[in-house]
Protein backbone atom coordinates (compact mmCIF):
# COMPACT_ATOMS: atom_id res chain seq x y z
CA UNK A 1 0.00 0.00 0.00
CA UNK A 2 1.48 3.20 -0.63
CA UNK A 3 1.17 5.96 1.49
CA UNK A 4 -1.06 7.70 -0.68
CA UNK A 5 -3.76 5.27 -0.89
CA UNK A 6 -3.45 5.68 2.73
CA UNK A 7 -4.15 9.42 2.95
CA UNK A 8 -7.06 8.90 0.76
CA UNK A 9 -8.87 6.86 3.27
CA UNK A 10 -9.72 9.66 6.05
CA UNK A 11 -10.55 11.83 3.33
CA UNK A 12 -13.66 10.58 2.53
CA UNK A 13 -15.13 12.52 5.44
CA UNK A 14 -13.60 15.86 5.02
CA UNK A 15 -15.71 17.57 2.95
CA UNK A 16 -18.90 18.35 4.74
CA UNK A 17 -16.58 18.93 7.60
CA UNK A 18 -14.80 21.36 5.88
CA UNK A 19 -18.02 23.34 4.47
CA UNK A 20 -19.54 23.59 7.77
CA UNK A 21 -17.25 25.03 8.96
CA UNK A 22 -16.58 27.55 6.56
CA UNK A 23 -20.18 28.19 6.65
CA UNK A 24 -20.29 28.91 10.58
CA UNK A 25 -16.97 30.86 10.12
CA UNK A 26 -18.17 33.14 7.46
CA UNK A 27 -21.71 32.89 8.56
CA UNK A 28 -20.46 34.04 12.35
CA UNK A 29 -19.40 37.84 10.46
CA UNK A 30 -22.09 37.73 8.60
CA UNK A 31 -24.08 37.67 11.87
CA UNK A 32 -22.12 40.42 13.44
CA UNK A 33 -21.74 42.28 10.53
CA UNK A 34 -25.59 42.50 10.22
CA UNK A 35 -25.92 43.57 14.14
CA UNK A 36 -23.81 46.14 13.54
CA UNK A 37 -26.15 47.79 11.54
CA UNK A 38 -28.42 47.56 14.27
CA UNK A 39 -26.66 47.39 17.16
CA UNK A 40 -23.32 48.17 18.63
CA UNK A 41 -21.68 48.31 22.10
CA UNK A 42 -20.99 51.57 22.20
CA UNK A 43 -21.16 54.43 19.19
CA UNK A 44 -17.79 53.93 17.29
CA UNK A 45 -16.69 58.01 18.00
CA UNK A 46 -17.32 58.36 20.98
CA UNK A 47 -14.30 57.86 24.04
CA UNK A 48 -16.46 54.86 25.63
CA UNK A 49 -13.64 54.48 27.75
CA UNK A 50 -10.17 55.03 29.59
CA UNK A 51 -7.44 54.87 26.55
CA UNK A 52 -5.72 51.77 26.27
CA UNK A 53 -7.54 49.49 28.83
CA UNK A 54 -7.52 46.06 28.83
CA UNK A 55 -10.32 43.58 28.15
CA UNK A 56 -13.13 44.20 30.98
CA UNK A 57 -17.01 43.53 31.63
CA UNK A 58 -17.49 46.88 29.73
CA UNK A 59 -15.22 46.49 27.09
CA UNK A 60 -14.46 42.87 26.12
CA UNK A 61 -11.50 43.19 24.32
CA UNK A 62 -10.71 46.96 26.00
CA UNK A 63 -10.47 50.23 24.17
CA UNK A 64 -7.90 52.09 21.82
CA UNK A 65 -5.80 54.42 21.98
CA UNK A 66 -8.30 57.40 21.63
CA UNK A 67 -10.76 55.47 24.85
CA UNK A 68 -12.70 54.18 22.03
CA UNK A 69 -14.26 50.95 22.07
CA UNK A 70 -12.47 48.38 20.58
CA UNK A 71 -14.98 45.42 19.83
CA UNK A 72 -17.46 48.00 18.32
CA UNK A 73 -14.60 48.65 15.78
CA UNK A 74 -14.07 45.35 15.20
CA UNK A 75 -17.70 44.46 14.58
CA UNK A 76 -17.74 47.53 11.65
CA UNK A 77 -14.46 45.85 10.65
CA UNK A 78 -16.36 42.50 9.72
CA UNK A 79 -19.17 44.49 8.05
CA UNK A 80 -16.80 46.75 6.25
CA UNK A 81 -14.37 43.22 5.56
CA UNK A 82 -18.06 41.57 4.17
CA UNK A 83 -18.61 45.10 1.62
CA UNK A 84 -15.50 44.61 0.26
CA UNK A 85 -15.25 41.11 -0.03
CA UNK A 86 -18.28 41.15 -2.09
CA UNK A 87 -17.81 44.42 -3.76
CA UNK A 88 -14.66 43.52 -5.26
CA UNK A 89 -15.46 40.19 -6.23
CA UNK A 90 -18.57 41.25 -8.29
CA UNK A 91 -16.66 44.02 -9.97
CA UNK A 92 -13.95 41.66 -10.78
CA UNK A 93 -16.58 38.92 -11.83
CA UNK A 94 -18.44 41.03 -14.42
CA UNK A 95 -15.18 42.14 -15.44
CA UNK A 96 -13.30 39.48 -15.83
CA UNK A 97 -16.15 37.43 -17.26
CA UNK A 98 -17.01 39.42 -19.74
CA UNK A 99 -13.12 40.07 -20.91
CA UNK A 100 -12.38 36.12 -20.54
CA UNK A 101 -15.69 35.45 -22.76
CA UNK A 102 -14.57 38.15 -25.24
CA UNK A 103 -11.04 36.75 -25.27
CA UNK A 104 -12.22 33.18 -26.19
CA UNK A 105 -14.72 34.36 -28.80
CA UNK A 106 -11.99 36.33 -30.75
CA UNK A 107 -9.86 36.03 -33.65
CA UNK A 108 -6.77 34.49 -32.68
CA UNK A 109 -4.15 37.87 -32.68
CA UNK A 110 -7.24 39.51 -30.45
CA UNK A 111 -6.62 36.73 -28.17
CA UNK A 112 -3.41 36.22 -28.21
CA UNK A 113 -2.92 39.71 -27.34
CA UNK A 114 -5.43 39.89 -24.27
CA UNK A 115 -3.80 36.58 -22.97
CA UNK A 116 -1.01 38.04 -22.98
CA UNK A 117 -1.66 41.19 -21.14
CA UNK A 118 -3.57 38.94 -18.53
CA UNK A 119 -0.61 37.21 -18.10
CA UNK A 120 1.24 40.21 -17.63
CA UNK A 121 -1.21 41.61 -15.26
CA UNK A 122 -1.29 38.51 -12.93
CA UNK A 123 2.48 38.18 -12.75
CA UNK A 124 2.21 41.40 -10.56
CA UNK A 125 -0.02 41.53 -6.82
CA UNK A 126 -3.01 42.06 -5.97
CA UNK A 127 -2.23 45.01 -3.99
CA UNK A 128 0.20 46.04 -5.88
CA UNK A 129 -2.12 46.72 -9.16
CA UNK A 130 -4.92 48.15 -6.42
CA UNK A 131 -2.19 50.51 -4.89
CA UNK A 132 -1.63 52.32 -8.10
CA UNK A 133 -5.06 52.31 -9.06
CA UNK A 134 -6.02 54.01 -5.73
CA UNK A 135 -3.70 56.71 -6.32
CA UNK A 136 -5.28 57.35 -9.47
CA UNK A 137 -8.37 57.88 -7.97
CA UNK A 138 -7.19 60.36 -5.85
CA UNK A 139 -9.53 60.13 -2.92
CA UNK A 140 -8.93 57.56 -0.72
CA UNK A 141 -12.39 56.13 0.61
CA UNK A 142 -14.17 52.46 0.98
CA UNK A 143 -15.27 52.76 -2.72
CA UNK A 144 -11.98 53.48 -4.17
CA UNK A 145 -10.08 50.48 -2.49
CA UNK A 146 -13.29 48.28 -4.32
CA UNK A 147 -13.01 49.36 -7.35
CA UNK A 148 -8.94 49.01 -7.07
CA UNK A 149 -9.21 45.27 -5.63
CA UNK A 150 -11.95 44.51 -8.31
CA UNK A 151 -10.20 45.74 -11.37
CA UNK A 152 -6.91 43.90 -9.73
CA UNK A 153 -8.75 40.58 -9.12
CA UNK A 154 -10.58 40.87 -12.92
CA UNK A 155 -6.80 39.49 -14.35
CA UNK A 156 -7.34 36.32 -12.45
CA UNK A 157 -10.97 36.03 -13.80
CA UNK A 158 -10.50 36.84 -16.89
CA UNK A 159 -7.61 34.16 -17.53
CA UNK A 160 -9.94 31.62 -16.06
CA UNK A 161 -12.76 32.41 -17.54
CA UNK A 162 -11.12 32.13 -21.21
CA UNK A 163 -9.86 28.85 -20.35
CA UNK A 164 -12.79 27.19 -19.33
CA UNK A 165 -14.91 28.79 -22.09
CA UNK A 166 -12.31 27.71 -24.72
CA UNK A 167 -12.51 24.03 -23.59
CA UNK A 168 -16.51 24.32 -23.75
CA UNK A 169 -16.29 25.87 -26.69
CA UNK A 170 -14.80 22.90 -28.70
CA UNK A 171 -17.59 20.97 -27.38
CA UNK A 172 -19.84 18.73 -29.85
CA UNK A 173 -22.86 20.38 -28.04
CA UNK A 174 -21.76 23.48 -29.13
CA UNK A 175 -20.98 22.98 -32.88
CA UNK A 176 -24.78 21.11 -32.27
CA UNK A 177 -26.18 24.56 -30.88
CA UNK A 178 -24.65 26.93 -33.61
CA UNK A 179 -25.90 24.38 -36.66
CA UNK A 180 -29.51 24.41 -35.17
CA UNK A 181 -29.26 28.12 -35.75
CA UNK A 182 -28.92 29.40 -31.85
CA UNK A 183 -26.91 33.14 -31.90
CA UNK A 184 -23.67 33.31 -29.56
CA UNK A 185 -25.46 35.57 -26.91
CA UNK A 186 -27.84 32.38 -26.37
CA UNK A 187 -25.09 29.78 -26.12
CA UNK A 188 -23.11 31.93 -23.39
CA UNK A 189 -26.37 32.24 -21.55
CA UNK A 190 -27.44 28.24 -21.72
CA UNK A 191 -24.48 26.30 -22.47
CA UNK A 192 -21.22 28.13 -21.81
CA UNK A 193 -22.20 29.64 -18.38
CA UNK A 194 -24.10 26.88 -16.53
CA UNK A 195 -20.78 25.32 -17.65
CA UNK A 196 -17.77 27.29 -16.04
CA UNK A 197 -19.91 28.40 -13.42
CA UNK A 198 -19.19 25.50 -10.69
CA UNK A 199 -15.70 26.36 -10.94
CA UNK A 200 -15.93 29.81 -11.01
CA UNK A 201 -17.61 30.30 -7.98
CA UNK A 202 -15.40 28.31 -6.23
CA UNK A 203 -12.58 30.70 -7.30
CA UNK A 204 -14.82 34.15 -6.38
CA UNK A 205 -14.68 32.21 -2.99
CA UNK A 206 -10.76 32.30 -3.00
CA UNK A 207 -10.53 35.73 -4.65
CA UNK A 208 -12.95 36.86 -2.01
CA UNK A 209 -10.53 36.10 1.04
CA UNK A 210 -7.70 37.55 -1.30
CA UNK A 211 -10.14 40.78 -1.52
CA UNK A 212 -10.29 41.13 2.16
CA UNK A 213 -6.46 40.41 2.64
CA UNK A 214 -5.46 42.46 0.35
CA UNK A 215 -8.11 45.40 1.58
CA UNK A 216 -6.52 45.23 5.08
CA UNK A 217 -2.87 45.47 3.84
CA UNK A 218 -4.17 48.81 1.79
CA UNK A 219 -5.36 50.31 4.75
CA UNK A 220 -2.33 49.19 6.76
CA UNK A 221 -0.73 51.21 4.31
CA UNK A 222 -2.58 54.44 4.56
CA UNK A 223 -4.36 53.60 1.07
CA UNK A 224 -7.86 52.26 2.22
CA UNK A 225 -10.89 53.71 4.31
CA UNK A 226 -10.38 56.70 5.91
CA UNK A 227 -11.93 55.92 9.87
CA UNK A 228 -15.11 55.86 10.65
CA UNK A 229 -15.59 53.10 8.15
CA UNK A 230 -12.20 51.86 9.39
CA UNK A 231 -11.24 48.43 8.51
CA UNK A 232 -9.44 45.89 10.52
CA UNK A 233 -5.99 46.90 8.49
CA UNK A 234 -6.64 50.16 9.93
CA UNK A 235 -7.10 49.17 13.44
CA UNK A 236 -3.97 47.01 12.93
CA UNK A 237 -1.80 49.81 12.00
CA UNK A 238 -3.02 52.49 14.76
CA UNK A 239 -2.63 49.28 16.97
CA UNK A 240 0.98 48.91 16.35
CA UNK A 241 2.28 51.81 17.83
CA UNK A 242 0.80 50.83 21.14
CA UNK A 243 1.56 47.38 21.02
CA UNK A 244 3.59 47.80 24.01
CA UNK A 245 1.40 48.52 26.05
CA UNK A 246 -2.26 46.68 24.30
CA UNK A 247 -0.92 44.12 22.52
CA UNK A 248 -4.54 42.55 22.35
CA UNK A 249 -5.37 45.80 20.39
CA UNK A 250 -3.00 44.17 17.90
CA UNK A 251 -3.91 40.76 18.10
CA UNK A 252 -7.58 40.47 18.16
CA UNK A 253 -8.29 42.64 14.81
CA UNK A 254 -5.99 39.75 12.97
CA UNK A 255 -7.75 37.07 14.23
CA UNK A 256 -10.98 38.51 12.95
CA UNK A 257 -9.44 38.86 9.56
CA UNK A 258 -7.70 35.09 9.58
CA UNK A 259 -10.83 33.97 11.04
CA UNK A 260 -12.53 34.94 7.72
CA UNK A 261 -10.27 34.27 5.41
CA UNK A 262 -10.09 30.76 6.77
CA UNK A 263 -13.41 30.76 6.58
CA UNK A 264 -14.10 31.22 3.58
CA UNK A 265 -11.35 29.30 1.83
CA UNK A 266 -12.66 26.77 3.68
CA UNK A 267 -16.23 27.31 2.14
CA UNK A 268 -14.16 27.27 -1.31
CA UNK A 269 -12.50 24.12 -0.76
CA UNK A 270 -15.90 22.45 0.91
CA UNK A 271 -17.41 23.53 -2.47
CA UNK A 272 -14.91 22.47 -4.78
CA UNK A 273 -15.14 18.73 -3.13
CA UNK A 274 -19.25 18.89 -3.06
CA UNK A 275 -18.96 19.59 -6.92
CA UNK A 276 -15.89 17.99 -8.00
CA UNK A 277 -15.91 14.55 -6.72
CA UNK A 278 -12.80 13.42 -7.79
CA UNK A 279 -10.84 16.14 -6.09
CA UNK A 280 -11.72 14.51 -3.03
CA UNK A 281 -9.07 11.63 -3.11
CA UNK A 282 -6.39 14.98 -1.84
CA UNK B 1 3.98 50.99 -22.28
CA UNK B 2 1.42 50.43 -20.24
CA UNK B 3 3.21 51.50 -17.44
CA UNK B 4 3.00 55.24 -19.33
CA UNK B 5 -0.54 54.78 -19.77
CA UNK B 6 -1.65 54.08 -15.86
CA UNK B 7 1.04 56.55 -14.75
CA UNK B 8 -0.78 59.35 -16.57
CA UNK B 9 -4.36 58.38 -15.51
CA UNK B 10 -3.02 59.71 -11.82
CA UNK B 11 -4.95 62.80 -11.59
CA UNK B 12 -2.97 65.96 -10.85
CA UNK B 13 -0.51 67.88 -12.59
CA UNK B 14 3.21 66.43 -11.51
CA UNK B 15 4.41 69.85 -11.72
CA UNK B 16 1.65 70.74 -8.19
CA UNK B 17 4.62 68.26 -6.50
CA UNK B 18 7.21 70.99 -6.92
CA UNK B 19 5.23 74.01 -5.85
CA UNK B 20 3.63 75.11 -2.91
CA UNK B 21 -0.18 76.35 -2.18
CA UNK B 22 0.01 79.69 -3.06
CA UNK B 23 2.03 79.56 -6.57
CA UNK B 24 1.21 81.75 -9.34
CA UNK B 25 0.43 80.96 -12.81
CA UNK B 26 4.28 81.74 -14.19
CA UNK B 27 5.46 79.41 -11.32
CA UNK B 28 3.52 77.15 -12.32
CA UNK B 29 4.17 77.27 -16.09
CA UNK B 30 7.89 77.22 -14.91
CA UNK B 31 7.47 73.89 -13.07
CA UNK B 32 5.36 72.07 -16.24
CA UNK B 33 7.96 73.31 -18.46
CA UNK B 34 10.60 71.72 -16.21
CA UNK B 35 8.75 68.19 -15.73
CA UNK B 36 7.67 67.99 -19.03
CA UNK B 37 4.25 67.93 -18.69
CA UNK B 38 2.87 71.03 -20.78
CA UNK B 39 4.10 69.02 -23.70
CA UNK B 40 2.12 66.90 -25.88
CA UNK B 41 1.58 63.62 -24.62
CA UNK B 42 3.03 61.94 -27.50
CA UNK B 43 6.04 63.74 -26.82
CA UNK B 44 5.82 62.52 -23.39
CA UNK B 45 5.64 59.41 -24.52
CA UNK B 46 8.45 59.02 -27.11
CA UNK B 47 10.88 61.00 -24.93
CA UNK B 48 9.83 58.81 -22.27
CA UNK B 49 11.02 55.64 -24.56
CA UNK B 50 13.96 57.25 -25.81
CA UNK B 51 15.20 57.68 -22.23
CA UNK B 52 14.06 54.37 -20.62
CA UNK B 53 16.02 52.26 -23.92
CA UNK B 54 19.35 54.50 -22.47
CA UNK B 55 18.56 53.36 -18.59
CA UNK B 56 18.11 56.65 -18.06
CA UNK B 57 15.32 57.05 -15.71
CA UNK B 58 15.18 60.50 -15.05
CA UNK B 59 15.50 62.19 -11.95
CA UNK B 60 12.98 62.87 -8.80
CA UNK B 61 10.16 65.63 -9.23
CA UNK B 62 10.65 65.86 -5.56
CA UNK B 63 14.23 64.94 -4.27
CA UNK B 64 15.55 65.82 -7.66
CA UNK B 65 18.10 62.79 -6.80
CA UNK B 66 19.00 60.70 -10.07
CA UNK B 67 15.78 58.12 -9.88
CA UNK B 68 18.84 55.22 -10.91
CA UNK B 69 20.91 55.82 -7.59
CA UNK B 70 18.01 56.18 -5.27
CA UNK B 71 16.97 52.64 -6.75
CA UNK B 72 20.26 51.35 -6.25
CA UNK B 73 20.62 52.14 -2.88
CA UNK B 74 16.65 50.66 -2.06
CA UNK B 75 17.90 48.01 -3.65
CA UNK B 76 20.25 47.17 -0.74
CA UNK B 77 17.94 46.42 1.44
CA UNK B 78 14.70 45.04 -0.66
CA UNK B 79 17.10 42.57 -2.73
CA UNK B 80 18.88 40.51 0.90
CA UNK B 81 15.59 41.37 2.64
CA UNK B 82 13.48 39.51 -0.23
CA UNK B 83 16.28 36.61 -0.76
CA UNK B 84 17.17 36.26 2.70
CA UNK B 85 12.82 35.89 3.17
CA UNK B 86 13.23 33.33 0.21
CA UNK B 87 16.04 31.00 2.01
CA UNK B 88 13.97 30.95 5.29
CA UNK B 89 11.04 29.86 3.27
CA UNK B 90 12.52 27.15 1.35
CA UNK B 91 14.29 25.62 4.45
CA UNK B 92 11.13 25.39 6.11
CA UNK B 93 9.01 24.41 2.71
CA UNK B 94 11.08 21.69 1.58
CA UNK B 95 11.27 19.39 4.33
CA UNK B 96 7.93 20.04 5.95
CA UNK B 97 6.71 19.48 2.50
CA UNK B 98 7.93 16.34 1.78
CA UNK B 99 8.03 15.28 5.71
CA UNK B 100 3.94 15.53 5.92
CA UNK B 101 3.05 14.28 2.30
CA UNK B 102 5.57 10.81 3.01
CA UNK B 103 3.82 10.65 6.73
CA UNK B 104 0.56 12.21 6.06
CA UNK B 105 -0.74 8.82 7.56
CA UNK B 106 1.02 10.38 10.89
CA UNK B 107 -1.01 12.87 13.19
CA UNK B 108 2.12 15.64 12.69
CA UNK B 109 1.78 14.54 8.59
CA UNK B 110 -1.51 16.19 8.70
CA UNK B 111 -0.97 18.88 11.37
CA UNK B 112 1.87 20.39 9.27
CA UNK B 113 -0.90 20.34 6.29
CA UNK B 114 -2.97 22.20 8.27
CA UNK B 115 -1.09 24.82 9.68
CA UNK B 116 -0.26 25.64 6.15
CA UNK B 117 -3.10 26.22 5.16
CA UNK B 118 -3.16 29.19 7.48
CA UNK B 119 -0.55 30.70 4.82
CA UNK B 120 -2.66 31.83 2.48
CA UNK B 121 -5.17 33.61 5.14
CA UNK B 122 -2.54 35.25 6.94
CA UNK B 123 -2.14 39.31 6.48
CA UNK B 124 2.40 39.36 5.95
CA UNK B 125 1.76 42.08 7.56
CA UNK B 126 -0.05 40.90 10.88
CA UNK B 127 2.75 37.68 11.27
CA UNK B 128 5.01 41.07 11.46
CA UNK B 129 3.35 42.39 13.89
CA UNK B 130 3.44 39.29 15.98
CA UNK B 131 6.86 38.73 15.33
CA UNK B 132 7.74 42.30 17.12
CA UNK B 133 5.09 41.67 19.96
CA UNK B 134 6.75 38.37 20.53
CA UNK B 135 10.44 38.68 19.97
CA UNK B 136 11.43 42.65 20.27
CA UNK B 137 8.80 43.51 23.38
CA UNK B 138 8.32 40.56 25.26
CA UNK B 139 12.09 38.65 24.70
CA UNK B 140 13.94 42.10 23.61
CA UNK B 141 15.89 39.69 21.50
CA UNK B 142 15.65 42.03 18.38
CA UNK B 143 15.25 45.68 17.06
CA UNK B 144 11.40 46.01 16.27
CA UNK B 145 12.82 47.70 13.27
CA UNK B 146 14.53 50.34 11.30
CA UNK B 147 17.55 50.48 9.02
CA UNK B 148 20.87 51.77 10.20
CA UNK B 149 21.43 55.21 7.92
CA UNK B 150 25.11 53.91 6.46
CA UNK B 151 23.25 50.62 5.66
CA UNK B 152 25.39 47.67 5.45
CA UNK B 153 28.30 50.03 6.48
CA UNK B 154 27.00 49.18 9.57
CA UNK B 155 26.53 45.22 8.91
CA UNK B 156 25.97 44.11 12.71
CA UNK B 157 22.89 46.65 13.30
CA UNK B 158 22.02 46.50 9.39
CA UNK B 159 21.82 42.27 9.70
CA UNK B 160 20.12 42.40 13.12
CA UNK B 161 17.35 44.84 11.82
CA UNK B 162 16.91 42.15 8.97
CA UNK B 163 16.11 39.01 10.81
CA UNK B 164 12.64 39.56 11.79
CA UNK B 165 11.36 40.79 8.47
CA UNK B 166 12.97 37.95 6.29
CA UNK B 167 11.72 35.49 8.93
CA UNK B 168 8.45 37.11 8.71
CA UNK B 169 8.39 36.69 4.68
CA UNK B 170 10.05 33.55 5.41
CA UNK B 171 7.21 31.92 7.29
CA UNK B 172 4.65 33.26 5.06
CA UNK B 173 6.04 32.15 2.29
CA UNK B 174 7.29 29.01 3.37
CA UNK B 175 3.54 28.24 4.22
CA UNK B 176 2.24 28.52 0.62
CA UNK B 177 4.81 27.20 -0.80
CA UNK B 178 4.59 24.01 1.32
CA UNK B 179 1.43 22.86 0.50
CA UNK B 180 3.16 23.02 -3.51
CA UNK B 181 5.95 20.94 -2.36
CA UNK B 182 3.35 18.60 -0.02
CA UNK B 183 1.09 18.38 -3.55
CA UNK B 184 4.01 17.15 -5.43
CA UNK B 185 5.64 14.91 -3.31
CA UNK B 186 2.38 12.86 -3.31
CA UNK B 187 2.44 13.05 -6.87
CA UNK B 188 5.58 11.28 -6.71
CA UNK B 189 4.78 8.82 -3.99
CA UNK B 190 1.39 8.19 -6.08
CA UNK B 191 4.19 7.30 -9.58
CA UNK B 192 4.41 4.17 -11.28
CA UNK B 193 7.85 4.98 -11.62
CA UNK B 194 8.79 5.41 -7.62
CA UNK B 195 6.81 1.76 -7.36
CA UNK B 196 8.88 0.34 -9.88
CA UNK B 197 12.21 1.41 -8.37
CA UNK B 198 11.18 -0.22 -5.07
CA UNK B 199 10.34 -2.90 -6.69
CA UNK B 200 14.00 -3.41 -7.67
CA UNK B 201 15.41 -3.32 -4.73
CA UNK B 202 16.22 0.81 -4.06
CA UNK B 203 15.25 1.61 -0.55
CA UNK B 204 12.65 3.93 0.31
CA UNK B 205 14.41 6.98 0.48
CA UNK B 206 17.16 6.41 -2.27
CA UNK B 207 14.04 6.29 -4.50
CA UNK B 208 12.93 9.42 -3.16
CA UNK B 209 16.22 11.02 -3.91
CA UNK B 210 17.20 9.37 -6.98
CA UNK B 211 13.76 9.27 -9.28
CA UNK B 212 11.46 11.56 -6.78
CA UNK B 213 13.38 14.69 -6.56
CA UNK B 214 14.15 15.85 -10.33
CA UNK B 215 10.32 15.02 -11.12
CA UNK B 216 8.69 16.74 -8.01
CA UNK B 217 10.88 19.73 -8.53
CA UNK B 218 9.65 20.63 -11.84
CA UNK B 219 5.93 22.32 -10.88
CA UNK B 220 7.47 23.47 -7.64
CA UNK B 221 10.51 25.36 -9.17
CA UNK B 222 7.50 27.52 -11.53
CA UNK B 223 5.57 28.16 -8.27
CA UNK B 224 8.81 29.54 -7.01
CA UNK B 225 9.43 32.31 -9.37
CA UNK B 226 6.21 33.15 -8.94
CA UNK B 227 6.23 33.54 -5.52
CA UNK B 228 9.70 35.05 -5.30
CA UNK B 229 8.25 37.76 -7.83
CA UNK B 230 5.55 38.42 -5.79
CA UNK B 231 7.31 38.79 -2.84
CA UNK B 232 9.32 40.86 -4.34
CA UNK B 233 6.99 43.41 -5.07
CA UNK B 234 4.76 42.68 -1.76
CA UNK B 235 7.76 43.79 0.44
CA UNK B 236 6.65 47.44 0.45
CA UNK B 237 3.98 45.43 3.25
CA UNK B 238 6.53 44.86 5.35
CA UNK B 239 8.94 47.69 4.74
CA UNK B 240 6.06 49.42 6.09
CA UNK B 241 5.64 46.93 9.46
CA UNK B 242 9.92 47.33 10.05
CA UNK B 243 10.42 50.77 8.95
CA UNK B 244 12.57 49.64 6.13
CA UNK B 245 14.19 52.04 3.50
CA UNK B 246 13.80 49.73 0.47
CA UNK B 247 12.08 49.61 -2.68
CA UNK B 248 8.34 49.33 -1.81
CA UNK B 249 8.50 51.91 0.55
CA UNK B 250 9.90 54.43 -2.12
CA UNK B 251 7.07 53.53 -4.61
CA UNK B 252 4.59 54.27 -1.65
CA UNK B 253 5.87 57.21 -1.09
CA UNK B 254 6.58 58.43 -4.90
CA UNK B 255 2.33 57.77 -5.21
CA UNK B 256 1.76 59.90 -2.25
CA UNK B 257 3.99 62.56 -3.61
CA UNK B 258 2.97 61.84 -7.24
CA UNK B 259 6.61 61.55 -7.88
CA UNK B 260 6.38 59.89 -11.41
CA UNK B 261 9.85 59.50 -12.35
CA UNK B 262 10.12 57.17 -9.07
CA UNK B 263 6.90 55.45 -9.60
CA UNK B 264 8.22 54.93 -13.14
CA UNK B 265 11.70 53.80 -12.27
CA UNK B 266 10.60 50.90 -9.77
CA UNK B 267 7.65 49.69 -11.85
CA UNK B 268 10.31 49.12 -14.53
CA UNK B 269 12.95 47.87 -12.75
CA UNK B 270 10.29 45.50 -10.97
CA UNK B 271 8.76 44.57 -14.56
CA UNK B 272 12.68 43.90 -15.31
CA UNK B 273 13.58 41.78 -12.72
CA UNK B 274 9.99 39.71 -12.16
CA UNK B 275 10.53 38.95 -15.77
CA UNK B 276 13.94 37.78 -15.21
CA UNK B 277 12.80 35.53 -12.72
CA UNK B 278 10.31 34.14 -14.25
CA UNK B 279 13.42 33.32 -17.24
CA UNK B 280 15.33 31.82 -14.48
CA UNK B 281 12.25 29.48 -13.71
CA UNK B 282 11.97 28.64 -17.21
CA UNK B 283 15.25 27.35 -17.55
CA UNK B 284 16.00 26.14 -14.41
CA UNK B 285 12.83 23.89 -15.39
CA UNK B 286 14.84 22.70 -18.57
CA UNK B 287 17.94 21.91 -16.80
CA UNK B 288 16.48 19.43 -14.61
CA UNK B 289 13.86 18.13 -17.14
CA UNK B 290 15.26 17.16 -20.10
CA UNK B 291 11.70 17.08 -21.59
CA UNK B 292 10.95 20.37 -21.71
CA UNK B 293 13.78 21.12 -23.37
CA UNK B 294 12.34 20.12 -26.61
CA UNK B 295 9.10 22.39 -26.04
CA UNK B 296 8.66 25.38 -27.43
CA UNK B 297 6.27 26.81 -24.64
CA UNK B 298 6.31 25.48 -21.02
CA UNK B 299 3.03 25.32 -20.45
CA UNK B 300 2.03 26.17 -16.19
Amino acid sequence: MTPAAITAAPDHCRPSLILWAGIVLVGLHVLVGLLSLVWLPYDPTAMAGGRLEGPSLLHWIGTDRLGRDLLTHLMIGSRIALIVGLGAVAIGAALGVTLGLLAAFASKWLDDALAATLDILIAFPTLLIAMLVVAASDTANLWSAIIALGIALSAIVARLTRILAKRVLVMDYITAARTSGSSWPKIVAIHILPNIWPTLSVNFALQFGLAVIAEASLSYLGLGAPPPNASWGRILQEAQGTVYTAPLGAIAPGLALVSLAIGVNLLADGLRDTIDPTRRAR
Amino acid sequence: MVLFVLLRLLPGDPANALLGVGATDQQIAAARAQVGSDQPLYLQFTSFIANLSRLDLGTSFVSRALVLDEIGNRMSVTLPLTFLGFLVALLLAIPLGVLSAVRSDKWYGSAISVVSQLGIAIPVFWVGILLVTLFSINLRWLPSGGFPLRGWGNFGEAATGMILPALTIGLVMGASLLRYVRAATLDVLDSDYLRTARALGSSFPEALLRHGLRNGAVPVISILGIELASTFLGAVVIERVFSLPGLGSMLLLAIQQRDYPNVQGVLFISTLLVLLIGFAADIAQRLIDPRLRNKLRVEA
